[in-house]
């Protein structure tokens, strides 16, 4: 099979929770992929499955959740089909996390240049302690007094300075790939700027790709390169920013960036009509089609997949054709 | 607020608190229509005789005064003398006291250690088996009365199997290592005599054991309770992508955070055992200071009876103190 991305090729991900009320399907058939030193960003609304796709690249998905089908490879190996205990060589080493709630993702009772140690102790085999002048040089990098903040508990950082350590943490064994699962959504908004510009200035450094989980379409404007708009479970459309900004294609996608503030904008703000639908009984078809303004009678019946359109631009939508063809199988 | 001040906040609680219980004992103990100087003279005493008596032991005085004068002499470590003894409760207090100290202390241990690991095996293996059997085990724990398990146990390991001892410190033929803090345990272990110690140690063993079943079970369950929800925390999430063994996250990042609910219930069943203490030192005839208050009271002994259980109230708050510490050593969030 062709790789779509070199770093990271993701096909077919299919992940489910079983609860009490029933399967929930929080992925069905997500596509993805990645070039080295590339910035993607995952947008959709909440509950669309952004965080789940990043978690189990990770393959952190916890109980009662699943991976069921799918293909994640990432730098030549693939992820689903390694042990644990390879697995374990690769997250945090060659591919590492950051996440919302930066002061509930740090240990309370460990001292921060503690916590950094024992991501680069295991990546380099050597006692935590010898770490630390590595540690110190880490927290300098990300604009953090390493006299100061060496020793401290994370309860005595601020928002903004735990989300440093946690970049710090993430990025001291220089992994390939940095996933940020709305790394600024839980800041104030003068404390996201600065820790976006740290994550651009640091990525532009290392050379490490990053995958920027948001639902913040202004943070993938002036952040990501490329573009993966996800709905209920499902890639709907991935274009380069620029391009996907000036030209959607899915009606998504066109009603996400309807619903966005700028300034200058004069035209009134359009809500998508409808909600997220349940995913324990998802739409049939494709997902969108209840909410889809320019639904067709085959988007009620079948699900689109996504096909490359114009030469980068893809698109899950059979307004643009029905080449690929497939049926719902559900 | 500092740790100083928090001591020192701490140490003003146990006051109050010790005062409380002062009050209790001292009006429950002379408020109830019984009558100690009939007890000790009989019924048909003379009046005269009553009279001197009550004038000797003080309660010809108003009960203010006799409060007064109790809670003075608690200060000073002074219970007044015991009816039935006619030693100074103190002295009886300090001679039963570390028998019951010894059984507390060894059934902690026993507890601390069974309960932890029973809790985090099952947290960490949830619904399998060993979760099932230590949930069963901890029902049991709690729900059994104390001498009925105490009873059982000595009918398997003392008449059917004979492993363990039925009751007493040592055997019948053994003498006590030479007194320094009155637990057989460390006094044998300082006097070099091991055989001593071997036979205090399996004298110890099932009573020990009894009194600490209940506190094991609870220590499992809350261990349990807690280790499930701090493996569901962000931080926990956060250790796994950083690669870390399975075994790293829970022992190393897990288990720490989640002894902050446990260490509080040890504080509780600390003060649990000492009042355990009274029903399982009867059963295994075991000379504690449970024994103690427990025959005072068929005696009338009020002023043992007070200053027993005065004594444990101390210990127990004692106990909560030492925990109020090792909370703020484990968790730096209190040690602002």
């Amino acid at each position: 099979m062709e790789l779509r991305g070199k770093l990271l090729d993701v096909s077919g991900l299919k992940v489910s929770f079983y609860t009490y009320r029933g399967v929930i399907k929080a992925l069905d058939g997500v596509e993805l992929w990645m070039d080295s030193g590339e910035r993607l960003g995952v947008v959709g609304e909440t509950g669309c499955g952004k965080s789940v796709t990043s978690l189990a690249v990770m393959r952190l998905i916890e109980q009662p959740g699943e991976i069921q089908a799918g293909k994640v490879i990432f730098n030549g190996k693939s992820l689903l089909e390694l042990s644990e205990e390879n697995m374990n060589r690769v997250r945090g080493i060659e591919m590492s996390m950051i996440f919302q709630e930066p002061r509930s993702s740090l240990n309370p009772v460990m001292k921060v240049g503690y916590q950094i140690g024992e991501a680069i102790a295991k990546s380099k085999k050597m006692p935590i302690k010898k770490t630390y002048p590595e540690v110190r040089e880490m927290l300098k990098l990300v604009g953090l007094d390493p006299d100061r903040v060496m020793n401290s508990y994370p309860h005595e950082l601020s928002g903004g300075m735990s989300q440093r350590v946690m970049i710090g943490m993430g990025l001291a064994t220089h992994p390939k790939l940095l996933i940020a699962d709305e790394p600024t959504s839980a800041l104030d908004v003068t404390i996201q700027a600065q820790i976006l510009e740290l994550l651009d200035e640091l990525a532009r450094k290392m050379g490490n790709a990053v995958m920027l989980i948001t639902h913040d379409m202004g943070v993938v404007a002036e952040f990501c390169d490329k573009v993966m708009v996800m709905y209920a479970g499902n890639s709907v459309e991935y274009a380069s920013t620029v391009e996907l900004f000036e030209r959607p294609l899915h009606p998504y996608t066109g009603g996400l960036l309807l619903a966005v503030p700028r300034v200058g904008r004069t035209d009134e703000l359009k809500a998508i009509k409808g909600t997220v639908p349940d995913l324990v009984d998802p739409p049939s078809g494709c997902r969108f089609h209840p909410r889809c303004p320019r639904v067709m009678e085959i988007c009620k019946e079948n699900r689109p997949p996504l096909v490359q359109v114009e030469p980068g631009h893809f698109v899950a939508c059979y307004l643009y054709g029905n080449e690929g063809e497939v049926k719902e199988n559900a | 607020m500092n740790f100083g001040q928090f001591l020192l906040r701490r140490l003003f609680l146990m006051i109050i608190v010790l005062f409380g219980v002062a009050c209790i004992v001292f009006f429950i103990a002379n408020i109830i229509p019984a009558d100690p100087v009939g007890a000790i003279l009989g019924g048909n005493a003379p009046p005269e005789a009553i009279n001197r008596l009550k004038a000797k032991l003080g309660y010809d005085q108003p009960l203010i005064i006799r409060f007064g004068n109790f809670i003075a002499g608690a200060l000073r470590g002074d219970f007044g003398v015991s009816l039935k003894t006619s030693n100074p409760v103190m002295k009886d207090i300090m001679n039963y006291f570390p028998a019951t100290m010894e059984l507390a202390i060894v059934a902690i241990i026993i507890s601390i250690f069974l309960g932890i690991t029973l809790g985090v095996l099952s947290a960490v293996h949830r619904n399998k088996a060993i979760d099932q059997f230590s949930r069963i085990f901890s029902i049991l724990g709690v729900s059994m009365p104390v001498f009925w398990i105490g009873l059982l146990l000595l009918l398997v390991f003392y008449f059917k199997l004979g492993w363990l001892p039925g009751g007493g410190r040592l055997g019948f033929f053994t003498y006590p290592p030479p007194r320094v803090t009155g637990m057989y345990l460390i006094d044998s272990a300082l006097a070099g005599q091991w055989d001593t110690f071997k036979e205090a140690l399996l004298h110890i063993l099932l009573p020990a054991f009894v009194l600490g079943y209940n506190a094991t079970a609870s220590i499992a369950r809350i261990t349990r309770a807690s280790m499930l929800d701090v493996l569901k925390q962000d931080f926990i999430r956060t250790a796994k992508s950083k690669g870390l063994k399975r075994n790293v996250v829970i022992y190393r990042h897990a288990l720490r955070n989640s002894m902050i609910p446990t260490i509080t219930i040890i504080g509780l069943v600390f003060g649990g055992l000492l009042e355990g203490a009274v029903l399982t030192e009867t059963v295994f005839s075991w000379p504690g200071l449970g024994r103690y208050i427990t025959t005072g009271m068929l005696f009338l002994d009020y002023p043992a009876v007070m200053g027993g259980t005065l004594y444990i109230a101390f210990i127990y708050s004692l106990a909560n103190l030492i925990v109020d510490i090792l909370y703020a050593l484990l968790d730096p969030r209190m040690r602002m």
